[in-house]
């Protein structure tokens, strides 16, 4: 009985396997990949849905995975279109980048950490271990737990470049990947300083989670700070591909550059570009 | 025939690994290719981003961070795993023991991305008021441990209920206690079920890469106590996998090589141990 | 054959003065005491799921569409996809599955070289990181075999995942089998592989059902493998080639992505969960019917 069921239940993959082949090419002009940061992915999926609505026909399938799966991704010719969570660098000068929208980072605390605020030369001095208690910044007398990101992050980067660092130089107590993580680990500890992504960090301090934004230079860190350019700490969203994009993948990048999405991108809680 | 539909059932089993180790061999290859082997072991520290001239790619720690914790964990689970079962079997009431079962086994689906969740959100801080900074090789040992019971108590049981009833009968006629059955009957019946467990256990626990990345802190450092934090050669590719580029990017997939070789290497000493056991 | 438990207190009348009763005593509190340690722990991770998730759970909940990257809406797809994953999953690790075991257990000798290189590769698969399976995937599935992101390449992905735990414990059970069985097979003049099918299989069951329920679960909770071969897509699959999102992405996606996700996480860890208990219970029945039934007819 065992046997017949196997039989079916191949049949069934077959058959379902055939159906979905017939399907794919004639609706093959009409369908786009787009792959790359975990960090773009939800909002570039809820632009496409949103584009998939203007064109029935199109199908575009939303796939994360890293920037770096993005771009070689889109130089092996696997995506039509990338997502890049940082600046192009000088590697990829061959490929063609699209900015969709802004990201700020800010220092984040937890929320009962009774620290206001502090200077460019503090944050150094806490990330490279010269401060390791919180009292030396006018704190409670706790070590502090830093909370760094993992090497090669985009936000890692940012950061970096901002406080003229290198990345060897930090002693960091934790470390941690992805941005959720980040505001949680730092929620979680009352000792802890962490950097995150400004747009998260204020709708999470906004709602439940037990964290602080830290000004950064006497500029709050709010989107609204990121969008009008006083915030320092930024670092673009990308859109990439490795040619010229033609067709559906220019209409869609278009579409996604344009002010008819603007509304995502701040639900998202990213920052819209002025245009 | 079916010997031949059976070899080739196995034969597809064992290719799988084939192709996974082919795939991690030529990723790898090209910064093992203009680098070597050596630098894994004797660099300064691990800060990969970049190309090889600037990069440096010491995985000791990490290898050691990986022993640690599956060690750790291991042990503690061991016991824990067949005392489950052996509660199951033989001490609990039929439909308690049915309850308990169901249970386990809903352990077992819980994904991964969930237990860190609930490690980040409960198990570090507790950590956390014995010892800052809170995430640590402990927690980590701890999670993994509810992470890997669920397959040691479940293979154990399953063993355990397929010990003879003669024996059982035997025993008894034999005026054994409950307690010295179970010791000199049950657990040495069961021991090659008990063992797959282990196996299995010590593969899900040296493979786990959602929970531990977010309970062990991911520092790359040899532990000098339970309360520092560790990265294990998992964590290290799921942290960094997603931005790495060229020469990182490869080295990553080094880390996978070497998980592989650990774990050759752990699953043949546990055969070796339970070998030189079941002969002495 | 199954119901091997032994009605509680079984023992209690043995004679007793072989060993001292207070040891006896410490055992049982021993083996209560880590049951209700478990418990606790398990009690502790559900009731965190369920406090959090249970506002949000609803019939629309579970049949609409996701909205806003998941904080609204619903998580109808996901387990349409997450059921598809793991029936493509499954109907290609069972059978390669149980036909490795038996080979194992009962065709190959310990020391014939094809048994212990299939096994030791095996045991080496079951340590293998979720996200090299992810990694592989997408390179032989979804690039080399030209099945794109695709239920399909996620499912093939997970069947190797699940394998060695199917295999070991299916192998286990066979293995645990008494030699008599075999024995009074050979004397009724059954061929050995109608001996396996009637009458070790089915004593094995134990064995094979721990495999299913443990395979089931890693292969449901699976994250990492299946975001770089299942994929990332929201929309209701049409076939099995359609990328589609599986449930614990989506949980992974909220609780790690989408800043104000975490309710939803919690509510489709919680759904999960549920489908994870029908899923086993029925997979138990099935498999214990199958099996079982069979033993009694023979």
């Amino acid at each position: 009985m065992a046997k017949q069921f196997w039989c079916v239940g191949w049949l069934l993959v077959f058959m379902a396997a055939n159906g979905g082949c017939g399907g794919e090419s004639s609706e093959a002009i009409g369908k786009l990949v787009v792959t790359g940061s975990s960090t773009v992915a939800p909002l570039v999926a809820e632009i496409a849905k949103r584009f998939e609505q203007h064109y029935p026909h199109v199908r575009i399938d939303v796939q994360t995975g890293g920037s770096s799966r993005g771009i070689s991704d889109v130089r092996r010719g696997l995506a039509d279109v990338g997502m890049v969570s940082r600046a192009i660098t000088s590697d990829e000068a061959d490929l063609y980048g699209y900015l969709i929208a802004l990201d700020g980072v800010c220092v984040i605390v937890h929320r009962d950490n009774p620290v206001r605020e502090l200077t460019d030369k503090q944050i150094i001095d806490i990330y490279t271990g010269a401060i390791t208690n919180w009292r030396a910044v006018s704190g409670r007398d706790t070590p502090i737990v830093v909370v760094n990101k993992a090497e090669g992050r985009s936000t890692l980067e940012v950061f970096l470049k901002h406080f003229r660092l290198a990345s060897d130089r930090i002693k960091a107590s934790v470390i941690i990947g992805d941005n959720q993580q980040g505001i949680k680990t730092v929620a979680g500890n009352p000792a802890a300083i962490g950097y995150v992504s400004i747009g998260a960090a204020q709708y999470e301090a906004e709602h439940a989670a037990s964290i602080k934004i830290l000004p950064m230079g006497g500029v709050a860190g709010t989107v609204e700070n990121v969008s009008s350019g006083l915030f320092p700490l930024v670092r673009p969203l990308n859109l990439i591909t490795n040619d010229e994009p033609i067709e559906l993948a220019r209409q869609f990048i278009e579409f996604a550059c344009s002010d008819s999405v603007r509304d995502l991108v701040m639900e998202q809680y990213f920052v819209a570009l002025s245009r | 025939m079916l010997i031949w539909g059976l070899r080739a059932c196995a034969a597809v089993a064992g290719s799988v690994v084939l192709l996974i180790v082919l795939f991690l061999v030529t990723e790898s290859l090209p910064v093992l290719g203009h680098m070597g082997w050596s630098r894994f072991l004797t660099d300064a520290s691990w800060h990969p981003a970049g190309d090889a001239a600037e990069g440096t790619f010491n995985l000791t720690p990490i290898v050691v961070g990986t022993l640690a914790t599956t060690a750790g964990s291991v042990m503690i689970v061991v016991p824990l795993g067949l005392i489950s079962a052996v509660f199951c079997c033989y001490y609990a009431p039929p439909v308690l023991a049915r309850c308990y079962r169901r249970l386990i086994e809903l352990l077992a689906g819980i994904p991964s991305v969930v237990y860190g969740f609930w490690g980040l959100v409960v198990l570090v801080p507790l950590v956390r008021r014995f010892e800052p900074p809170g995430p640590s090789l402990l927690a980590g040992v701890l999670i993994l441990t509810v992470m890997i019971l669920p397959t040691i108590a479940l293979t154990a049981e399953a063993a355990m209920m397929n010990v003879p009833r003669a024996y059982l009968h035997g025993a008894a006629a034999l005026g054994l206690s409950k307690r010295a059955t179970l010791w000199g009957v049950v657990i040495p019946a069961a021991k090659s079920g008990v063992l797959t467990g282990v196996i299995l256990g010590i593969g899900r626990a040296i493979g786990e890469t959602m929970a531990i990345l977010m309970v062990c802190g991911n520092i790359v450092q040899v532990p000098t106590s339970v309360f520092d934090p560790v990265r294990t050669l998992t964590a290290n590719i799921a942290l960094e996998m997603a931005y790495a580029m060229g020469d990182h990017r490869s080295a990553l997939f080094v880390s996978g090589l070497v998980l592989m070789g650990l774990i050759m290497v752990l699953v043949i000493v546990a055969e070796t141990i339970s070998k030189r056991e079941s002969h002495g | 054959m199954v119901e091997a438990v032994l009605p509680a207190g079984w023992l209690d009348n043995s004679y007793r003065s072989v060993c001292p009763v207070w040891l006896d005593r410490c055992v049982t509190l021993c083996v209560w005491g880590v049951a209700a340690a478990v418990t606790a722990v398990f009690v502790c991770i559900v009731g965190d799921l369920v406090w959090h998730g249970i506002g949000q759970v609803s019939w629309s909940f579970i049949v609409d569409l996701p909205r806003d990257a998941g904080r609204a809406g619903g998580i109808g797809p996901m387990i349409v996809s997450t059921g598809l994953i793991l029936t493509v999953c499954l109907a290609v690790s069972v059978p390669v599955g149980l036909g490795t075991a038996v080979l194992l257990a009962e065709f190959s000798s310990d020391h014939r070289l094809f048994g212990v290189l299939v096994r030791r590769s095996l045991d080496v698969l079951a340590g293998v990181p979720s996200i090299v399976f992810g990694l592989f995937g997408s390179a032989f599935f979804c690039v080399y075999l030209r099945m794109g992101y695709s239920i399909l390449a996620g499912g093939l992905t997970l069947a190797c995942m699940v394998l060695p735990i199917l295999i070991r414990s299916v192998e286990a059970g066979i293995r645990s089998v008494p030699e008599e069985y075999r024995l009074g097979a050979a004397a009724l003049g059954l061929t050995r592989g109608r001996a396996v099918w009637h009458l070790l299989l089915p004593a094995a069951s134990p064995g094979v059902i721990v495999g299913l329920v443990l395979g089931i679960g890693r292969a449901i909770a699976e994250t990492a493998a299946l975001i770089f071969t299942s994929g990332y897509v929201t929309r209701m699959p049409e076939s099995l080639l359609d990328s589609g999102r599986s449930l614990s992405i989506h949980i992974y996606d909220l609780s790690m992505n989408v800043a104000g996700g975490d309710a939803n996480a919690y509510a489709t860890a919680l759904v999960l969960m549920v489908c994870l208990l029908v899923i086993n219970w029925v997979a138990s029945v099935v498999a214990d019917g199958c099996l079982c039934r069979r033993l009694i007819r023979v």
